[in-house]
């Protein structure tokens, strides 16, 4: 906000809203920064006057989450706008986990949270407070790959790779919740994750594989 | 060198893929996935008209919103010298003007890019680009190729095809004369179109890019932005997908490239999936005329085919609709007519199997239709007209095992126990139906340019430009080069998807592995003839005096065949003081090439159950034999045959591209209404691989095998849809709808 360094010309802004989101984000802004300046130290009141308003700003709207991702305990300050997927892939780097279409259609983005398959782009960052989280870059242990990454390997169940991440993350799950008994039933619940290489009769041996052998995933 | 697993490696060998530790632990890196310092990420704003003008774009409260960076539209974008220059359709692989982003105010379709909003993060980038005002001039527009098959015209990278009398088929006893349409169908791949660009200072650009073609992407931003190619470096050692739609420079690249100019930042750019479907390519909509006759015993007297496609108002797509008509049976008598109809649409762009998918539905269900009209076996009909040599031009085959594909897929799939009358065989509510159909696609070979290197240690790095976005030609090019080199798979190295690589053509066109899997080839075999010069000492006096057959390279050692000699590559390296030895070598096939046709061929069966009531339709079983040469890979060969059948499945019942014509707009432009097969969709698929080596086409004696299997698999899916209930659907997709 390059011309827009008061407080004044942020509330005047806030009366022609330009959509919803807008007039809440500005609603947020102004009622942190107005927060924030009551109990601020001078040099961040005289930080706000010197057009830097935006990051005090963003330093309060932000939100504080607590989680833990592959086993590490994180605390976050989150954007309330981020999902889940895009603070794995932008602010913590694990970008094993894939952007596909980014409205739950395609399953490429498939975490595990508390143990269960969700999908990263449908869930808010801030939705995670104390939730444990597992992404690929969590599933082998001490170097050696998970049974169901060693599995993928050996079936070859990708091509491209892209999907796969969120194949092997919904493959677990999907031996864990007994979904994985017949071929018809691995294939029914698969289906929320798409290939379009086309690799599916590979995945499909890869998790029976894993299933038969009788391996603790 | 490690002595500890020491892997010789042949030629078709079920390798598991080089890359493969990378792609299932998420260490794979795709081109959004670098996090540079300090990039920034761009949201390209588009057009909601189909065409007109843009009257006014208010770009000041997206400027003005938190985190943003920089607005780049027509009015403030940087000038690019190639987007000034005379259109070049000498060099240039689509014919016309090609698309240039934010050159100025015209809409030429929906979905068009008019902005890039560039903020520190995507959340912040995407909200801003929701900022921007903008109001056009409308004008009438046209969406829909049915409404301008009159105003249709011949390309002008298109010659009509004909051979004997045209129109021969009306005189003929038996004769059928049909119509047959295939719809839009958007190539969707998992990771849509990404570009992530860095300027270091004015004249050198480094693209981390979606691309099937790490020169072409070199090639034509050096043009477009007149820098000399050394000084652009495109790296796109994992592709998420592409299946054609990577093909060529698109919008999201020039929008990254521009954006990092504009800000001195790196800047990522990525599509939403609803972008992908009207600005980076699709398979045009086709509407086919074809007509056929045979005599009373089956033998084809006349085949006449027109074919209409689209393309956009700047350039001028053609895609191979005829070839398969041209080249699969013998017929004396075939004429051909390929026109285009302009839209207000992107251009269209190379789509698996680009023209011989949707061309073979015609020609496949014409030949199912025919069949009937006989009274003889579809199966039969074909064998009849089986083509001893290529049709088109008269020259031999360079391999052609259709026969054995037909053998050998009919006795797996059961087809003699096909009652041929439609509607005769049920199980409850379910009609089951068998149909089949053949393929055939060119097998064709490009000029590549491949560098080997052997270090002291014994171990081999192979470079190419080559893109590997997901056949597995990477862990194809290894295992040639180990099994030629004799080297274990574990000192064997192959590096790829980079332009500062020795030159490779672009990752499609079924054309990969005889082109760059060739000059793998022979420069190690060349790299072999220079240790044989280089050895010296008294062990090899008889070596070197030894003739190609007499020596044998294996286990990382040249040596006399009788084994009475032999020294480690590393030892003459050491011999020499040669800190490495290093060969580059350029293949482009001989004459001999230009004296055969070369095909790949290949014979679908399908069975599929459709609901009597419903007319849900469901793949129940799929026998894809296949004639690709000789198999580099067993395991990334059948792969490749999954996922035509995969993708034929889609074509055959679910994909489709709808257009609201009165706004010229899709309207399922994500992938919970663009429906692709899932897992549910796909059954067992069992593939036949013949395995025998074209002696012509390449060292190997591979054939392509990425796209073969598509070719004719949708009508196969018809036909048995025919046989099942008795209705022949020629308009794809077979959905419920057109059953009930």
């Amino acid at each position: 906000m390059a011309d827009d360094n008061t407080i004044d010309k942020t509330s005047q802004e806030s009366d022609i809203p330009n959509n919803h989101s807008d007039a809440r984000r500005t609603f947020i802004k102004q009622s942190s920064l107005l927060t924030a300046l009551a109990l601020a130290p001078a040099s961040v009141v005289k930080a706000a006057e010197g057009k830097i308003d935006e990051k005090v700003a963003d330093k309060f709207e932000n939100v504080p989450v607590t989680l833990e991702i592959n086993g590490v305990r994180k605390k976050l300050s989150i954007d309330p706008r981020t999902t889940t997927l895009d603070l794995l892939r932008e602010q913590l780097g694990l970008t094993g986990t894939k952007k596909g279409c980014d409205y739950g259609q395609c399953g490429a983005c498939t975490v595990l949270m508390d143990g269960e398959r969700i999908n990263s782009c449908l869930t808010f960052a801030v939705m995670l407070n104390g939730k444990k989280i597992t992404t690929i870059e969590g599933l082998a242990t001490g170097g050696e790959l998970h049974p169901m990454q060693a599995a993928f390997v050996k079936h070859d169940g990708f091509q491209c790779g892209y999907c796969t991440p969120g194949q092997i993350m919904s493959a677990v799950a999907c031996i864990r919740e007994g979904h994985a008994n017949t071929d018809d039933e691995i294939r029914e619940y698969m289906s929320g994750n798409i290939c379009r290489c086309g690799a599916y009769p590979n995945i499909v041996n890869a998790i029976k594989d894993v299933k038969n052998s009788g391996q603790k995933i | 060198m490690t002595k500890e697993r020491m892997t010789q490696v042949k030629m078709g060998d079920p390798l598991s893929r080089v890359e493969s530790l990378l792609k299932v632990t998420g260490g794979a890196k795709y081109a959004a996935e670098y996090n540079l310092p300090n990039e920034a990420i761009g949201v390209l704003a588009t057009s909601t008209i189909a065409r007109g003008r843009i009257k006014n774009i208010d770009t000041r409260e997206a400027e003005r919103a938190p985190g943003v960076v920089a607005v780049v539209t027509h009015e403030n974008a940087p000038e690019i010298p190639g987007y000034s220059a005379s259109v070049d359709n000498e060099g240039s692989r689509v014919y016309g003007q090609e698309f240039r982003l934010f050159f100025d105010g015209t809409i030429y379709h929906n979905y068009q890019p008019i902005a890039l909003v560039i903020a520190d993060t995507f959340a912040r980038a995407d909200q801003a680009a929701t900022l921007l005002k903008v109001t056009y001039e409308e004008e009438s527009h046209d969406t829909d190729v049915r409404n301008s098959l009159d105003k249709a015209f011949k390309p002008e990278r298109h010659d009509d095809y004909s051979r004997g009398e045209a129109g021969a088929y009306k005189s003929a006893p038996v004769k059928i004369e049909q119509e047959y349409q295939t719809p839009i169908q958007v190539h969707n791949p998992m990771e849509p179109h990404v570009t992530t660009a860095v300027w270091e200072g004015d004249n050198k650009v480094t693209v981390y890019n979606k691309t099937q073609a790490t020169k072409i992407s070199q090639k034509e931003i050096a043009k477009s932005f007149e820098l000399d190619e050394e000084n652009v470096r495109a790296y796109s050692p994992f592709v998420g997908g592409a299946f054609g739609s990577s093909s060529r420079v698109w919008p999201q690249e020039m929008a990254a490239i521009m954006g990092a100019k504009v800000t001195g930042r790196p800047v990522q750019v990525v599509l939403k999936r609803n972008q992908v479907f009207n600005m980076v390519g699709y398979r045009p909509r086709s509407v086919q005329k074809f007509s056929i006759g045979a005599t009373t015993d089956g033998t084809l007297t006349g085949i006449t085919h027109d074919a209409y496609g689209s393309t956009s108002q700047y350039e001028q797509f053609t895609e191979r609709l005829l070839d398969p008509t041209k080249t699969m049976y013998s017929c004396p008598n075939l004429d051909s007519r390929y026109k285009l109809v302009r839209l207000d649409m992107s251009t269209p762009c190379w789509t698996r199997g680009p023209g011989e998918t949707s061309g073979s539905f015609a020609l496949e269900s014409a030949m199912d239709e025919l069949a009937y009209a006989l009274n003889m076996d579809p199966l039969a009909l074909r064998l009849k007209n089986y083509a001893e040599k290529d049709p088109e031009n008269d020259k031999p085959w360079s391999s052609n095992y259709l026969m054995e594909c037909y053998e050998q897929g009919a006795e797996r799939f059961g087809w003699s126990k096909r009652n041929p009358e439609p509607r005769s065989m049920r199980e409850g509510d379910w009609l089951i139906g068998m149909g089949m159909a053949s393929g055939i696609y060119k097998a064709a070979r490009d000029r590549a340019v491949v560098r080997a290197k052997l270090s002291p240690d014994g171990s081999l790095l192979v470079q190419s430009a080559v893109a590997d976005t997901g056949p597995g030609s990477a862990t194809i090019f290894t295992q040639i080069a180990a099994d030629v080199m004799g080297t274990a798979i574990e000192n064997t190295r192959f590096e790829w998807g980079d332009s500062t690589l020795p030159y490779a053509p672009g990752q499609f066109g079924s054309h990969t592995t005889a082109s760059v899997g060739s000059a793998v080839y022979e420069v190690c075999t060349a790299l072999k003839q220079r240790l044989q010069q280089l050895a010296t000492g008294t062990a090899s006096a008889a070596m070197q005096q030894a003739g190609p057959d007499e020596l044998v390279f294996e286990n990382g050692t040249m040596g006399l065949k009788d084994r009475s000699a032999s020294l480690s590559y590393g030892e003459i390296l050491k011999q020499q003081n040669l800190p490495q030895l290093e060969v580059i070598k350029e293949s482009e096939g001989g004459p001999l090439l230009d004296e055969y046709s070369s095909k790949s061929f290949c014979a679908n069966f399908v069975e599929v159950r459709v609901h009597a009531a419903t007319g849900e339709v469901r793949i129940n079983k799929v026998v894809s034999a296949v004639d690709a040469g000789k198999i580099m890979n067993y395991k990334t060969a059948e792969s490749q045959v999954y996922g035509s059948v995969v993708w034929g499945i889609g074509i055959a019942l679910m994909e489709e591209g709808k257009i609201d014509h009165r706004f010229g707009r899709h309207v399922n432009n994500d992938l919970e209404k663009y429906h692709v097969p899932i897992s549910a969709d796909v059954p067992e698929v069992d593939v036949i691989l013949i395995n025998k080596p074209d002696p012509v086409v390449d060292p190997m004696g591979a054939k392509g095998i990425g796209e073969i299997p598509l070719i004719g698999f949708t009508a196969a899916v018809a036909n048995a849809v025919y046989h099942a209930t008795g209705k022949r659907i020629r308009e794809l997709p077979i959905t419920p709808a057109k059953l009930v």
